[in-house]
This record gives structure tokens, sequence and C-alpha cells, in this order.
């Protein structure tokens, strides 16, 4: 029995996004569409652990949602013209229910993809797109969803039913967009998608570094859209990127949890498989056109590192360039943070220092704990651990992620051992 | 989790009988419907064993076979690789396979290892050297 429930659940899992997809996409009631997908599940569970799961589950998810819609409409039909007989009114000429059915036999496009738009709808803020992207597509469990952005599970409850009326609200149609519109929703999509990937690579705050599940869920998605729109180049650039960085999550974090630098990660534990298809997407964004994008940018600088065979080997001078580019495209302080390193990286601590201190006087990142923490590191290459510590503990007070607090505290420590040193090391 | 779907041969895959028209237009279909879902990784068919070899391991000594090999049924016509959240998932997804062949046949799955399921086995000056050669392949 329980076997069976776990089987119907799997198979629920794979239909639900073609199943609540479609019948939102029907109905255009997106609540409606999941309490229909819900009883047929509910159906299933009854009828599957008796008569076996059917051949076609899809189909048969699809047939008991449907007839439970016309159950719903009938009954609200009969209620509506009751209503308006004591209210003296003539009930309305046109049966709708009729026409209700004929649009639930409809046949469709792509219905997943179609869903992964509805959730990502601009209306929407990017995290109540993000929670309900979680929700609709992914299929999480609001306890789970709830995890994931360290909220109290009331709260992300909240988060996702004020969504869905905010997008009632828009009567935005459920359908993958066209036209004009298409390139700004496709975006509002992508930075879903990165954002959810980000939340599980580098959590702004809470115990663990890394959440595997909630990358693994973005990748998924990732895929699936990079395959339903495959002549958008920013979708694959976004893919590119999220394989690319994907493939070091493993290497990422001590068993202990703590984050590791990129330059001292074992190499012997990125994921290979993700960097030939990482590198593989890339090489698409930019045969479609998309060289100089923002994702194609950002997965060219993951690129880098993933083809150095050895830490020494990274084209930081390119990376720099990079990000010079990406500056431009994507006009956001922390982008200017990173090419600051990047350039401390190819040019010396020094000119790293000056940049930073730009961002510093800028005051854009105050609060910011990676800003510290990497004047605390240009100062320790420069040989002055006097200055740097300061800097590695103000970054440690500011960081909200335990994992990369011990790290920072660690840094600070190394600082106490070791006498400024004459000139500078590019180490 | 990553897993290896392996298709089991049969006497007349073996017998390098090719698929229908409507075999392969719903292969088509169901590696669609994978690609969209974004679980799959990749996949192939495979030509019979009478076009394979085998290289027989003993000691110091290699032996090169030639095919056909017998033990039909232990023997992989096709493969995919799929990621998936579990198991379940993925017994899910083979399920729904069209039936690859027309006598009965057999799919298995195989989790692939990750990193770390070696253990201490992979020594680091190992690592370092598989690191080496795997960046060269890359190239």
């Amino acid at each position: 029995m329980d076997d069976a429930r776990k089987a119907i659940e799997s198979v629920f899992r794979i239909e639900r996004v073609r199943l609540i997809g479609g019948l939102a996409r029907r109905l255009r009631d997106l609540p409606l569409a999941e309490e229909f997908a819900q009883d047929a599940l509910a159906a299933a569970l009854v009828d599957w652990p008796r008569s076996g799961v059917p051949e076609r589950p899809g189909a048969w998810l699809a047939a008991a949602a449907r007839r439970r819609a016309i159950d719903h409409f009938r009954r609200r039909e009969m209620w509506a013209r009751r209503h308006a007989a004591l209210a003296f009114e003539m009930p309305a000429a046109e049966d709708p229910v009729p026409a209700l059915e004929a649009r639930l036999d409809d046949e469709v496009g792509d219905e997943s993809l179609a869903l992964i738009f509805i959730a990502c709808h601009p209306a929407l803020t990017r995290e109540a797109r993000a929670a309900l992207t979680l929700r609709l597509v992914a299929g999480l469990s609001v306890a789970e969803i709830a995890r994931a952005f360290l909220l109290a599970e009331g709260a992300a409850a909240r988060r996702i039913t004020r969504a869905k009326a905010a997008l009632a609200a828009t009567g935005a149609a459920f359908e993958a967009p066209r036209g004009p519109d298409r390139a700004a929703r496709i975006a509002s999509v992508l930075e879903v998608l990165y954002l959810i990937f980000n939340e599980g690579y580098a959590p702004t705050s809470g115990a663990k570094p890394v959440r595997a599940d909630l990358c693994a869920e973005a990748l998924r998605l990732a895929r699936a859209l990079a395959h339903g729109c495959r002549a958008e180049p920013e979708v694959w650039g976004l893919l590119g990127l999220i394989e690319l960085q994907g493939s070091r999550r493993n290497a990422r974090a001590t068993a202990e949890g703590l984050p590791i630098p990129l330059p001292e990660q074992d190499r012997a534990r990125w994921d290979r498989l993700m960097i030939r298809r990482g590198l593989a997407a890339l090489e698409r964004a930019r045969a479609l056109g998309g060289e100089g994008g923002d994702y194609e940018l950002q997965a060219a600088i993951a690129a880098c590192h993933a083809r150095a065979s050895r830490p020494e080997a990274v084209d930081w001078a390119e990376i720099a360039r990079l990000y010079d580019r990406l500056v431009e495209v994507r006009r956001s302080p922390v982008v200017a943070l990173n090419r600051a390193v990047a350039w401390s990286m190819a040019e010396g601590p020094q000119e790293g220092l000056v940049h930073l201190r730009d961002i510093e006087a800028a005051g854009v990142l105050r609060g910011y704990a990676p800003l510290p923490a990497a004047i605390g590191d240009c100062l320790r290459r420069m040989g002055r651990p006097d200055l740097a510590r300061p800097a590695f503990l103000q970054a440690a007070r500011l960081s909200r992620n335990d994992a990369e607090r011990a790290f920072l505290l660690r840094r600070a420590d190394a600082c106490v051992g070791s006498l400024p040193r004459e000139g500078a090391d590019d180490a | 989790m990553r897993v290896m779907v392996l298709v089991k041969a049969t006497a007349a895959s073996e017998a390098g009988e090719m698929p229908s028209e409507a075999l392969l237009e719903a292969m088509t279909a169901y590696n669609e419907e994978l690609a969209a879902a974004g679980v799959m990784l990749g996949g192939e068919g495979l030509h019979p064993s009478a076009k394979g070899k085998r290289i027989v391991f003993e000691g110091a000594s290699r032996t090169v076979v030639d095919g056909p090999f017998a033990e039909t049924r232990e023997l992989v016509a096709g493969f995919w690789l799929l990621e998936v959240r579990d198991m379940e998932e993925a017994v899910e997804w083979v399920r729904r396979c069209p039936n690859p062949m027309r006598e009965r046949s057999e799919i298995e799955i195989r989790p692939v290892f990750e990193a770390g399921d070696f253990g201490d086995a992979m020594t680091p000056e190992l690592k370092d050297r598989e690191e080496t050669l795997r960046s060269r392949l890359d190239d």
C-alpha cells in the first residue's frame, strides 16, 4: 500500500505540471486548476491501489480532473439559475457548461512551459515568482518552500496565496507569451530560475552552504526551458551558467559545511558532465547570437574557471575583461565588486583595492559582507595582515550565513600570527 | 541523482532487427517528453553484439574476443542517462517508455556514482592525476 502510494506520487510529480498547466489555461483560474488536479490525485489514490496504475496515467488524471471541473460548474450554474429565478430575472439563454466542456477538450501546446510563464509573471515580486514556481512547477510542498526561503510555514503559504491573488488581479493569459511581450517574460523566468539556483548554491542566510535540492530543481527547470525555448540565446546562457556553477557543488564546502574558495577547491570533485554540458550550452547561446548577453557573459566567466586545469591556469585577464562588459549590461554593485576582485587577480591586489575603495566610498554595498571580505583579502595579499584582520572581522559580523561567518573568522585568526611584510604578494 | 537506464537485448535485437516506424515514432515522442521535463542527459541505441568486441582481463593477460556474445538477455541494446529526484521517479519514467522490443524484454535502472562515493580509495595523488587527464580530455 505504501509502495502503491509512492508510485502514485511519482506519477503525479511527473504529470502535475501538464495537468495543472492544461487546466489553468482552459479555466483561466489557477486556484481552481490546482483544486481539480488535487481532486484527480485523490481519486487516483483511491482507485489505483485497487485497479493498478492505468496504462496512460496522465490521460486518466486529466479525465478525472475534467469530470470534477464539469461537476463544479454544473453545480455553480444551478446555483446561478436558482438565484436568478429568485431575483425574477430570466436565466441566461445560453448554457455556459457545454462551452466550457468544449474548452476542456481542446488540445494544446506546451503546458509545462505555459505554467512556468504564469508563475513567473512580471506583475509579481521576484520572491513571489520564485515561491510560486517552486510550488506550481517543481511541485514542492509549502513546508519545503518555507525551508528553502527560511520562512515560517504560514508566511510561505501567505506568500503563495498572495501571489495567486495578484496573478488573478492581472487577468494574465495562461499561455506561453508570444510577440513583443515574449522577451520581457523570458527575462522574468530566467531571473527566477537563477534566484532559485542561487538560493540553493549560495544561501544568503542559514546554516547550510549548499542546498542541493534547490540547485537540482533550478537545473531541471532550466533544462526544460531550454528544450522549450530552443531559439532563445539567453535561455542557453542561463543554462550554461547553472550547469557550470552547479558542476562545483560537491567541491564548494568541507564536510563540516565551511565554504572552500574556488582556487582551493578539489577540482577532481567538479562534475565533468555538467562542465561539458555547460560549455555546450554556452556555445549554443553564442551560435544563436547571444554573445554579450547578461547570462552569456556570466556563463563565459564561469567557463574560464571550468576550463582551467589548475588554479594558476585561470585566465584572470579574460575574466576581468568579461566583467568589464558585464558591468555595462547589469549595472549592479555586486557585479562591480566581483569585477574589482577579478582585476585584483589579473593585475594585483593594489589594483583591486583601488576599485574596492571606490565601491566602498559609493556606499551602496554598506552592510554587504563580501565587500569587506574582498578588501581584507587584497590587504592580506599586499602583506598587511594587521589591516586585513579588522576587515575580515567586519565581514564576519555582517555575514548572515553561519558557514561563511566561520570561514571569515578563520581568515581573521590567520592574520594574527603573521606580521606585515614589505612589498606585495600576488599569490 | 543520475541513473543509467539500460535496455536489455533480445534475440530479435541481437539478430539486427530494426525498430518499426511506429516504434521509432513512439520513442521520439518519449524522448521529447524526457527532454521537456528536463530529465534527459543523453541516450543512444547500440548495434547488435555481433559488431562488438570484448577484452578479457586475467592478471596481466588481455584477450580480445569478437562478438556476437551469448547470454543475450544480459547484453545491452541501448541506454539513457537521466537525472531524476529519486529511484521512484526513475522507475515511473521507465514504466512509460514504449515497449522497445516486440518480444519480452527488460530495462534496468542503475544509479551512477557521484563524487565522494569512492571515499578513501581515491587518494589525493590519484585525484590529481585523474583531474589532469580529464582536463586534457575536455580540451
